[in-house]
């Protein structure tokens, strides 16, 4: 049930609050692409959250528009507007009062859906996100832990199956490990269902992880710089922004390629460490560095090894 | 004398048993009467007070005068405009009702998680589908522990209506001349069973509304 991903266009977005000086967000004008993760990232103060409740309307624009796919926010009507973008919050909010199936069911249910077709649907989501359709569709969200309570609340977020996603903060309330892996199993669903996503954190390298594109925001709402994370990384506009990506963003450059996409020599091999081709080249020179090696075997899915990286190939 | 007394109220039950049950009957339709106009009045206001997560003072104001009212006064007052019966005695009891009904449906609904109805709103229900869905079910625990208190205070005050000629069970309480001391401590009795039974259903009830938001262990 695949449905079209939309393309999201911020048009000189604005918000001022009344009696607040300086807007919280300012001018704001960008294109995310269907189909793509655009990370909104800075530091508080930034208006990120304010950036992304205002394409689902919780926070009205003072000025500019917003697009979903041509046609303006303020040209829907509010609630279907809502029932047609998924919505995650840090916090999740699931209803405590309800399953885990009434919690995922709500909208379709709102939309008119049967029993049936919702059940279905649950079975597919919770499967979909790494729950067990049978154990957990009957249980309490007091019953879950913060991890299977976020999984929960991205499935209830697709069960409309919107065409555009927002997501704030989503991973931010969870322990290291588990975010890590949320993280993950988020951008192998995302390589099968391909919606828009706008996606808010304070969190750099999060947002090098996930984003397609990383919009950079600062003090009082002012867009920063919109580029892929290559290029935020390689060639940040200005001081504000090689600040905020860190010192280290060099390093963080080389996490963005794995030594896949790198080209193999046939030298010999023997006695050095072997890696994965999956693995990121930060992480490969970490153990490069560790095992005070120059090179190193790059090993296939299949175990067998693609030939020989040199240290200088990982820095090129 | 103290023992006496109850020994006397206790023979009394059965041989006034037809006379309790009409005098309970009518007790309980003053009271429930009440309650009903009570929350017809307080549970709409403090439901959109508490949804809006406004007008606290508003909310508090009229608690705090309604609750400093003495019904027995308030009745006094109300014989020179209703007469003398039983929807004198009705109005004295919604005042009396309206505070807990008013506070504890205000906090029940303002209390409310803010991520759930964030998220809520934010998938699209309406503000008045947030209100049946999420907030009432969610706020219903308090809510019926403030109709409890107000059912509690209701049924003790309505026998003041024995005085006032509104009938029920105050009725044998102000007839001591008729019904002996027994008689007044049987009806008293009975009046904190009535009390009673109705804070244990309704006690009953708030906790089936609270049960499935705890975890079980």
């Amino acid at each position: 049930m695949p449905s079209a991903a939309a393309e999201l266009v911020f048009d000189e977005a604005t918000k001022v609050y009344p009696g607040r000086e300086g807007a919280a967000v300012d001018h704001l004008s960008l294109t995310v692409p269907a189909g793509e993760i655009c990370v909104l990232v800075g530091p508080s103060g930034g208006g990120k959250t304010t950036a992304l409740k205002l394409v689902n309307r919780l926070i009205p624009l003072t000025g500019g528009d917003i697009r979903i796919d041509g046609t303006s926010i303020l040209d829907h009507d509010l609630v279907e507007l809502r029932r047609s973008i998924g919505y995650v919050i840090q916090q999740v909010g699931l209803f405590p009062h309800m399953t885990i199936e009434a919690n995922i069911g709500t909208v379709p249910k709102l939309l008119g859906r049967d029993r049936k077709w919702i059940r279905r649907r649950v079975a597919e989501l919770l499967e979909l996100v790494g729950l067990d359709p049978d154990k957990d569709r009957k249980r309490f969200p007091a019953e879950l832990s913060g991890g299977q309570r976020q999984r929960v609340g991205l499935a209830r977020a697709l069960a409309a199956n919107p065409s555009l996603m927002l997501m704030d903060e989503p991973f931010g309330a969870i322990d290291p490990i588990v975010r890590a892996r949320l993280q993950d199993e988020f951008l192998r669903l995302q390589h099968e269902l391909r919606k828009t996503v706008v996606f808010v954190t304070h969190d750099i390298d999060e947002a090098i992880k996930l984003g397609d594109r990383i919009a950079i925001l600062r003090e009082g709402g002012r867009l920063a710089q919109y580029d892929t994370p290559q290029r935020i990384l390689e060639q940040p506009v200005d001081d504000f922004v090689a600040d905020f990506v860190g010192r280290d963003r060099a390093l963080k450059a080389l996490s963005l390629r794995t030594l896949g996409d790198l080209e193999p020599t046939s030298a010999a091999g023997d006695g050095l460490p072997r890696l994965p081709a999956e693995t990121n080249l930060r992480d490969a020179l970490a153990v490069l560095i560790a095992e005070h090696r120059e090179a190193l075997v790059v090993v296939g899915a299949d175990g067998r090894a693609l030939g020989v990286v040199k240290r200088e190939d990982l820095l090129r | 004398m103290v023992a006496s007394t109850f020994v006397e109220a206790f023979r009394f039950m059965p041989n006034h048993f037809s006379l309790l049950l009409e005098k309970a009957g009518e007790t309980a339709e003053l009271a429930f009467t009440a309650l009903a106009i009570a929350l017809v009045i307080a549970l709409p206001l403090g439901l959109w007070l508490g949804h809006k997560h406004r007008g606290l003072l508003l909310a508090l104001g009229i608690s705090s005068v309604g609750r400093s009212l003495p019904s027995v006064a308030l009745i006094g007052l109300g014989i020179g405009i209703l007469g003398v019966g039983f929807w004198n005695n009705t109005v004295a009891l919604v005042v009396l009702a309206i505070p807990p009904v008013l506070t504890n449906t205000y906090f029940a609904v303002e209390g409310v998680d803010p991520d759930a109805v964030e998220a809520a709103r934010g998938m699209g229900l309406t503000e008045t589908q947030i209100l049946t869905r999420v907030e009432l079910p969610l706020g219903l625990p308090l809510l019926l522990a403030g109709l409890r208190i107000a059912a509690v205070f209701v049924i003790a005050t309505a026998t003041i209506a024995g005085i006032f000629g509104g009938g029920g069970l105050g009725d044998i309480m102000a007839r001591q001349v008729t019904y002996g001391l027994g008689g007044v401590f049987a009806a008293a009795l009975w009046v904190a069973g009535l009390a009673l039974l109705t804070a244990a259903a309704l006690g009953v009830a708030q906790r089936a509304a609270s049960r499935r938001m705890t975890p079980r262990t």
